[in-house]
Order: C-alpha cells, then structure tokens, then sequence
C-alpha cells in the first residue's frame, strides 16, 4: 500500500507491508520497524522501534487530526495513484470574504445593513451561542454585499451569513 | 434523613449531587429539557421528568415546573446545584409552600445576600471590611460621577442584582464613566431584570480568594478553609486551587473569622462561600456571598476530607455539624481545571457537537467530575462547562505534576475544548512560582505561545496510514463498496475517496 500523506502541510510517501510481526514501513524512503495495535476505535497503540506512542484519531466533518500524547496533527491522506485526489487549490473569488458562523447558535443582532461600508474588524453579525454573545467581524474592509442570515434565525458551523467585497 | 431528593439542574453538578444522593440511600429525581433526554444526569438518576423546552426559561428556570415535578414524584427536598435558579429567593419560598425543603439557605439569607447593595449595608453594621464605593444603587451619572471623583479611579461598576461577571465594568478615568455607566445599567437589566449599578474602587492586581463556610439550622457555624480563584477570563473563574499560595494559618484563621461573622449576621445556613478581595498587602475586602454550593467545591473537598453534598443534605435534614473548628485540617494541595466545550484557536467561542471519541483521565491524585459521554452531543442551550478535572498532591508543585499528567491522559474528541489552555497554565512560570492576580490570565493570553516541536509528525504519519490500511481491510460500512458497478474511472476514483472518508469517519 502506498499512501501521500500530510501532516501540517508536510508531506510524506508513505508505503506500508502488513507482516506476521507488524509492518514493514518505509517512510519517504527510509525503512522502520512497526508495529500496531487498536485499543478501540480511533485508538492506536504504535510500537515505532519499541518506542511506544499512543495515537488518537479525531474526525470532525471533512477534517481529520491526529493526537500524538497530546499534541495534535491536522492530516490528509491520498492515494497517489488518482490524479482527481490532488488539491486543486479552490479559493474563494478574488476579492469577496464569506462571514460564516463559526459554531452553531442563534443571530441576536445585525449590526449593519446590505451595501453598508465596513472596515476590517468591524462587527458585522451577533450570534448566540450557550449563553454567550459572538461579535462574527468582517476580515477586511468592503461592502456588504449580502446579509444571508436574519435576526432570530438559527444557523448550523460553516452557514454563510454574510458576505463582505 | 430523606427519602427522596429532586435535582433542579443538569450536567456534572446534576451528576456530582446523584451520586451524594445514592451514596446516601436516597432516590435521586431528575428534571429534563428536551434537548437532555440523552443527557447523563437522567441516566444516572432514579427517577426523571421532563421539564419542557430547550430554553433554559421553559426548564430549568421554570420554577412552577420544578416544584410541581417534586410534589408529584413526592421528592422531600429539592437540590438546586449552581446557576439556574439555586441563588433564587423566590424559588427556596416556593419550596418552602409546596413543604419541600431547599437544601441551601433561608429565602430571608439569600435575599439579603442576591441584593449587593442591601448585603453591603448589612455587613457595614457587622463591621465587615469593605472596599470603599457606595452601598447604594446609582440614581444619575451626575450622582455616579460625584462618586467616582470621591473615590477615586480607576473604579468598578456592579450590578446589585449582578453575579458571573454581567454587569460588571472597569473604568479608568472619566471619559470612560458615561458609556461604561450605560452598558452596565442595560446588560444588568437584560441579565437580571434590574438594572441598578453601583461603584466600587478597583483594586489593582487583586486576587480573588473565598472562603467556605458551612452552617447548620443549631447555630454552628464553620470555616472550611480558602480558595484561589485569581485565575479568570471575562471575570469568569477557569481554575481554583486550596489552598491559597498566599494565605498561611494566620490569615486563614483570620479570613475564616470574618467569614463566620458574615454568615452569622446574614442568618446563613447550609454551605455558603464568602469571597474577597486580596490586594498587594495582603488586606482582603468583603465582596459578596454566594449562597449556593460553587462549581469549584472539590478543590475544598480534598483538602479538608469532607464531602460537602453530604453535609449539605445531612444540614437541610436537620443534622448538627458532627465536628467542630478544630478538627478541620487543610491537608495537602488540589488544583481544579474547568473543561469547557469552547475553542482556544477560536477565540474561545463556544464549541457544541457531538463527542466523537472520549478519554477520561485516572490514576493516583486525579478526580474528574463529568456530565458527558462519548457519542453524546453538547446541546448549544446551556453552559458550556463539560467536566472538572481536579489534581491533588502532598504539596502544590505534586498537584500541578498530577494534574498535567492527567491533562494529556484526556481526550475530548469531535469538539474543542479548552484542555490545551491548562497545559499553557501549567507550565508557566509565573503560575508555577503562584504570582496570580485577577489580570493573570489576560496577560498570559496576550503573550505568543510557544510554538510546538514537530517531533512527533513521523509518528503521525504512520498512524495515518496504518488507521487508513487497517480500515480499507474491513468490509466498508454502509456497502459503499459495492455500489455504482457502471461509474467510470473518474467516478470511481471520487467514490474510492469517499469510501476511504467514510471509513475514516467510522
């Protein structure tokens, strides 16, 4: 098995060869001895020659991470023989900013009106969350061009709720 | 004894009461919104009614509902745990009517204290040392102005209905007092329903410490000894430690003398905890009087070995304090972290959502007090206080040594929690020598972290790979596999990277 991985945007060539002992593993080329266990989903005891690492696997909507101890490693993974799996570096269009919510909660309040002015920082939406108010600031000075989200209304991680060029 | 208590609240302080409760022998009764169903508290109760809606004003503050709930399942006494409506007045009287006892104080005790305005007037009489401000509500910004000048800046606006950090503003000239005034006055008024607002003088660099009481309905009164809660964001406690690096056995008994005489002169009964302001000096300052048991009880409880749920059940029952002043000894030294669902990259905005995976700390000097579970999703509704983990050592430096330990056994997956915060805490400098004011922790955050070594970036790596090999070995889940026998290679290829997303998700 072969596999590109990336970890914090480093990558590595990975190939792996299950044995009756473990795995033979080359990492970018250089040869270790493992050996794995699962202690229970998402928990892998890692023998890497005898040093033992205890690994936990976090998968939070599209994103994957890491725990090394207690150190955490945000990572890809891809198969390097699918060309469709390479990044290709989709931005978003040049000069428009989505606001987006950043946890689920409630709009309290729209502090500015569509076509309205704002500068970098300025408070753009409100939202509510456990009992705790959220100023969501514009990351650049621009226009708003659309408020997406209306006072009261609840909004999950990730909605779009306005939109600053 | 009673037979049966009702626990008005949820999460681990909900948890950390039921358990009290089995300990005991008495039936625990739970009370539920709809987004707790699932929640761990109605899991490990007795007994569980739901209470209505998510909004906490549906629920949990719905005191109507409460009581009825306690006099249908023929619950003796109602534990009100912190927040929600345990400082409320209103709610111990109608307990009262309905013939349940509220395990906490008088109605008469917590009014006097809920009011920081009355309480401060109270405690003058009492001869209480007091930071100098007005005892009463501000009628103008003129009168407020007048006052400030008095006094001197820079100086602290309160909501006299205030608790938690609402309400409150520093000022520190004044151009500041006008605008300061106006936000205090209407977030106490949104936060509290009454929007008077006092003046206190700001004590620079002060440290938060308080001091536990207990008292039972005979007329004995004790001291439990302090803890140091310097450590705070938005005048919100984050850690708690006993006992106080500063306080030795002189200011202890001292400390503990004038917290006994606050009590007293509020009629005090049940647990109570009397906070202060310490300054450079060493001076402390009457702040108010929290009626209710605090988050942060457990530091207390291992250092002085008693179990303060029990007590305060056993007083509320009508028990005597079995034990006198001189038999409670501070023993040993116990940090408290609170694990909140909030993201330190993030701003520390509040982070709900499902617990994908959980790993709980143990082992020798570690205690953590959780209301949550794996699979369990954190509702957005309500505080984001997850869990407590506490350290306890022979000394400070073995408590700190504990708990940094049990910090990286821990793992709160799916969610951000604030666990990473603790480690920057605890091995910081400043905090390891105790130079702790309330200003601390602003300070320690306007610093840049200390970037991480990438050492352990070949190890994951080979995770990744090994989780990926070991999953693509299983029979895929959802049979993913063997679906689209006509997609073509582009196809195929996007569906064998969603299998592979799929399978990681798992």
């Amino acid at each position: 098995m072969i596999y590109d991985v990336s970890i914090e945007g480093t990558n590595y060539r990975l190939e792996l060869e299950p044995t009756t002992t473990g795995w033979d593993c080359r990492l970018n080329g250089r040869t270790i001895q493992v050996n794995a266990a699962i202690i229970r989903p998402g928990v892998m005891s890692l023998l890497i020659e005898n040093k033992s690492h205890e690994v936990k696997r976090e998968i939070v909507a599209a994103e994957f991470h890491l725990w090394v101890g207690n150190q955490r490693y945000s990572a890809e993974l891809r198969d390097p023989r699918s060309l469709r799996n390479r990044r290709d570096g989709t931005g978003t269009a040049e000069g428009s900013s989505k606001l987006t919510a950043p946890m689920p909660g409630k709009v309290v309040r729209l502090l500015v009106n569509e076509k309205d002015q704002v500068e970098a920082g300025q408070g753009v939406v409100v939202v509510e969350a456990m009992k705790m108010q959220n100023e969501i600031k514009s990351p650049k000075k621009g226009i708003v061009q659309k408020l997406a989200a209306a006072e009261g209304a609840s909004v999950n991680a990730g909605d779009v709720l306005a939109i600053v060029e | 004894m009673f037979k049966k208590v009702l626990i008005a609240n949820r999460g681990e302080i909900a948890v950390r009461v039921i358990r009290a409760c089995h300990e005991l022998g008495i039936t625990a009764v739970a009370v539920y919104s709809d987004v707790d169903r699932a929640s761990l508290h109605v899991l490990k109760a007795d007994e569980a009614h739901r209470i209505g809606a998510a909004a906490a004003s549906e629920s949990y503050l719905n005191i109507e509902k409460i009581v009825d709930v306690a006099e249908r399942s023929g619950a003796d006494a109602i534990h009100p745990g912190y927040g929600f409506r345990s400082e409320n007045a209103k709610f111990a009287r109608a307990c009262s009517e309905a013939g349940v006892k509220f395990i906490g104080p008088t109605a008469a005790a917590m009014e006097l204290m809920g009011s920081k305005t009355r309480a401060r007037q109270q405690m003058e009489k009492a001869g209480i040392p007091f930071v100098p401000g007005t005892s009463r509500g501000l009628e103008s910004f003129e009168q407020a102005e007048q006052v400030a000048k008095e006094i001197d800046y820079p100086i602290m606006l309160k909501a006299a209905a205030g608790g938690g950090g609402k309400g409150m503003r520093l000022v520190r000239s004044r151009d500041e007092l006008r605008t300061a005034l106006e936000s205090a006055k209407s977030e106490a008024q949104r936060s509290f329903g009454d929007s008077e607002v006092y003046i206190e003088k700001a004590i620079v660099s002060p440290r938060h410490i308080e001091m536990q009481v207990l008292a039972d309905e005979h007329g004995n009164t004790v001291y439990l000894g302090e803890r140091e809660c310097s450590i705070q964001r938005r005048h919100q406690k984050v850690m708690e430690e006993a006992p106080s690096p500063i306080v030795d056995a002189a200011m202890r008994r001292r400390m503990g003398e004038v917290a006994i005489r606050v009590a007293k002169a509020a009629g005090y009964t049940n647990a109570g905890t009397v906070e202060f302001l310490v300054d450079r000096d060493r001076n402390f300052y009457f702040l108010e009087m929290n009626t209710r048991l605090q988050v942060e009880h457990p530091v207390t409880e291992l250092v002085t070995g008693l179990d303060l749920v029990h007590l305060q059940i056993r007083i509320a029952a009508g028990d005597r304090l079995r034990f006198a002043q001189e038999e409670v000894n501070i023993r040993g030294h116990a940090i408290e972290c609170r694990i909140y669902a909030e993201d330190p990259d993030n701003n520390y905005f509040p982070s709900p959502g499902k617990i994908t995976l959980l790993l709980t700390p143990d082992g020798p000097g570690i205690r953590c007090d959780s209301g949550i579970y794996e699979g369990w999703t954190v509702p957005i509704d309500y505080d984001p206080l997850l869990a407590k983990l506490i350290g306890y050592g022979t000394d400070r430096d073995q408590a700190i040594s504990r708990l940094v330990r049990g910090l990286d056994e821990y793992l709160v997956g799916g969610i951000k929690t604030n666990i990473p915060l603790f480690r920057r805490i605890l091995s910081d400098q400043d905090f390891q020598a105790a130079n702790l004011d309330t200003g601390y922790l602003d300070r320690l955050l306007r610093t840049n972290r200390v970037s991480r070594g990438d050492q352990a970036a070949d190890v994951a790596a080979i995770a990744a790979g090994i989780f990926a090999a070991l999953d693509s070995a299983q029979p895929m889940r959802n049979g993913i596999a063997h679906e689209s026998p006509a997609a073509g290679p582009r196809a195929a290829s996007t569906w064998k990277r969603a299998s592979r997303i799929e399978a990681l998700r798992q």
